[in-house]
């Protein structure tokens, strides 16, 4: 063998160890950051990790993309629709004078709002851009009340690291890290293009995550749990849409 | 491609590496470790990324320009497939099965390993020196009657001469380099340019393409790109011999008995 050979294995081997060690340290640390989604595990768990954890480290203040009243989609898209359970079409008999969003977990003051309450609270609105997974997208205003601002009333405890929220339709519920829950454009939306939210598009309440996909928005929420662990709720992966195959952490 | 062998090519290729002075010590390697490593990575990644992708647009066969775009506006053009969704109108009777799930999470897998191989090969590149030695022709190269010549010969599939086994001719550089240079980087950009948490962060990497759809609708087009890419590569490679040329890339290591006469 020659010494060129010789010296490059040994460069090479060098640099496979920096590599695995640095991949171990690499990993204990985005543990203990709260970089790892809690579906970091199994055959894409890496690349799930990378994407979760590059984009916290980048975008954790970051504001999604806001745009002017003249770009508002003349032409949204409300995507289909399970047919809705007979509990919600009772509270759409009466237009959701009696729909209560409940809040609850490791927060000092358990509550419940209505809509007109949510409504009486400081609102906030953005015209920003909503992506399905599936390619498409329209823009709109969307406005509600800061999600932030709900946990604040409620008093959320300091170990809190997600959020869960959940829609009165069966199996539909999702979660956020603290990042996204205590983010401004975090929404509890109540209203859309200056009007109520149409139920096609979520009304009364529709969780609006605007740096994430589509199905982070769940629609029909009745409920929020604020939580230190993933673990116990669903198959512990985070929401529903890794249980069907899809990314926990959806800001690709 | 059989055939193409008989072309009679007049060699004057006496080239080190046959010599039989030369062939007892071991030759630097046709292809560096790093440049083979990462081209199997990429070619592994290239199928994972192009089936993963296909399967994606399924789930929506239609283009829009601009920010945005959804079955209520009319699409730059739509593909004359059935979708995987029952939200898209394609005039078929019938919803193919939806696989975007693991489409997604091997996608977004095979793009960060592309990413993580892709920097280790430009780095490779510019300290190494196989961006200045291999990729970048010779300045004395870029003359329309050499480039006019190497295109004859090619629209003629001739085979190549020995020497470009050792190494690559000016039109190769061009590809190869318009491959690495320009088609990698806007296929990154094109593909981050869709995430909107990346957006919110950096908002002049989608702004700058025109929108969202657009770069969706680029991120395709870079897509067909790679895809001509590729069928032009292999061409070349059963031309020149696909056995010897793979084996080059795997071990490293031109076997000049096997090279064109």
């Amino acid at each position: 063998m020659s010494v060129v050979s010789r010296r490059k294995m040994i460069v090479t081997g060098l640099a496979a160890t920096a590599g695995v060690t640095g991949l171990g340290v690499a990993a204990h640390l985005a543990n203990q950051y709260g970089l790892v989604p809690p579906d970091g595990g199994g055959l894409y768990g890496p690349g799930e990790t990378l994407t979760y954890a590059a984009q916290r480290l980048l975008t954790r203040h970051s504001l999604a993309r806001e745009f002017s009243p003249t770009q508002i989609s003349a032409h949204p898209l409300a995507n289909e629709l399970a047919p809705l359970s007979d509990e919600f079409k009772r509270f759409q008999a009466d237009q959701f004078a009696d729909w209560r969003l409940s809040i609850d977990g490791l927060v000092d003051r358990p509550a419940s709002f209505s809509v007109a309450q949510l409504k009486s609270y400081p609102s906030r609105s953005h015209i920003t851009e909503i992506a399905c997974e599936e390619g498409w997208s329209y823009i709109a205003e969307w406005i509600g009340v800061p999600l932030s601002h709900v946990l604040d009333l409620a008093g959320v405890q300091p170990q809190a690291k997600y959020a869960v929220y959940f829609s009165i339709e069966k199996d539909w519920w999702e979660s956020i890290d603290m990042a996204d829950a205590l983010h401004p454009q975090t929404l509890i939306a109540y209203g859309m293009n200056a009007d109520d939210l149409p139920v096609g598009f979520g009304g009364p309440l529709r969780m609006r995550v605007p740096r994430q996909l589509g199905y982070k928005n769940v629609k029909f929420i009745n409920r929020i749990t604020v939580t230190d662990s993933l673990k116990g709720f669903g198959k512990g992966l985070g929401s529903a849409a890794p249980e069907g195959g899809y990314a926990w952490y959806a800001g690709i | 491609m059989a055939t193409l062998g008989s072309a009679p090519t007049p060699v004057e290729a006496s080239l080190p590496i046959s010599a039989p002075a030369a062939a007892a010590a071991t030759p630097a390697p046709r292809h560096s470790f790093l440049v083979r490593l990462t081209h199997w990575v990429f070619t592994l990644c290239f199928f994972a990324l192009l089936v993963s992708g296909l399967e994606i647009v399924v789930s929506h066969p239609r283009f829009y320009w601009g920010e945005t775009g959804n079955i209520n506006t009319t699409p730059l053009f739509k593909i004359p497939i059935p979708s995987s969704r029952n939200l898209v109108p394609t005039g078929y009777g019938y919803v193919l099965p939806d696989q975007n799930g693991w489409s997604r999470a091997l996608h977004f897998q095979a793009a960060w390993l592309v990413v993580i191989a892709g920097l280790l090969y430009a780095l490779h590149g510019l300290f190494a020196g196989h961006f200045r030695r291999h990729l970048f022709p010779a300045a004395a190269d870029l003359t329309w009657r050499n480039i006019s010549s190497a295109v004859a010969s090619h629209l003629r599939f001739e085979r190549p001469t020995a020497a470009e086994a050792h190494s690559y001719n000016v039109l190769q550089r061009l590809a190869y380099a318009f491959v690495v240079f320009v088609m990698f980087p806007l296929m990154i950009w094109t593909g981050l340019a869709l995430s909107p948490a990346f957006d919110s962060a950096f908002p002049a990497a989608v702004n700058l393409l025109g929108g969202r759809q657009s770069a969706r609708t680029l991120h395709f087009f870079l897509t067909i790109a790679f895809v001509l890419f590729l069928i032009v590569h292999l061409l070349m490679i059963f031309l020149a011999g696909f056995l010897h040329r793979t084996r080059a890339m795997v071990t490293g290591h031109v076997d000049a008995t096997k090279e064109a006469k």
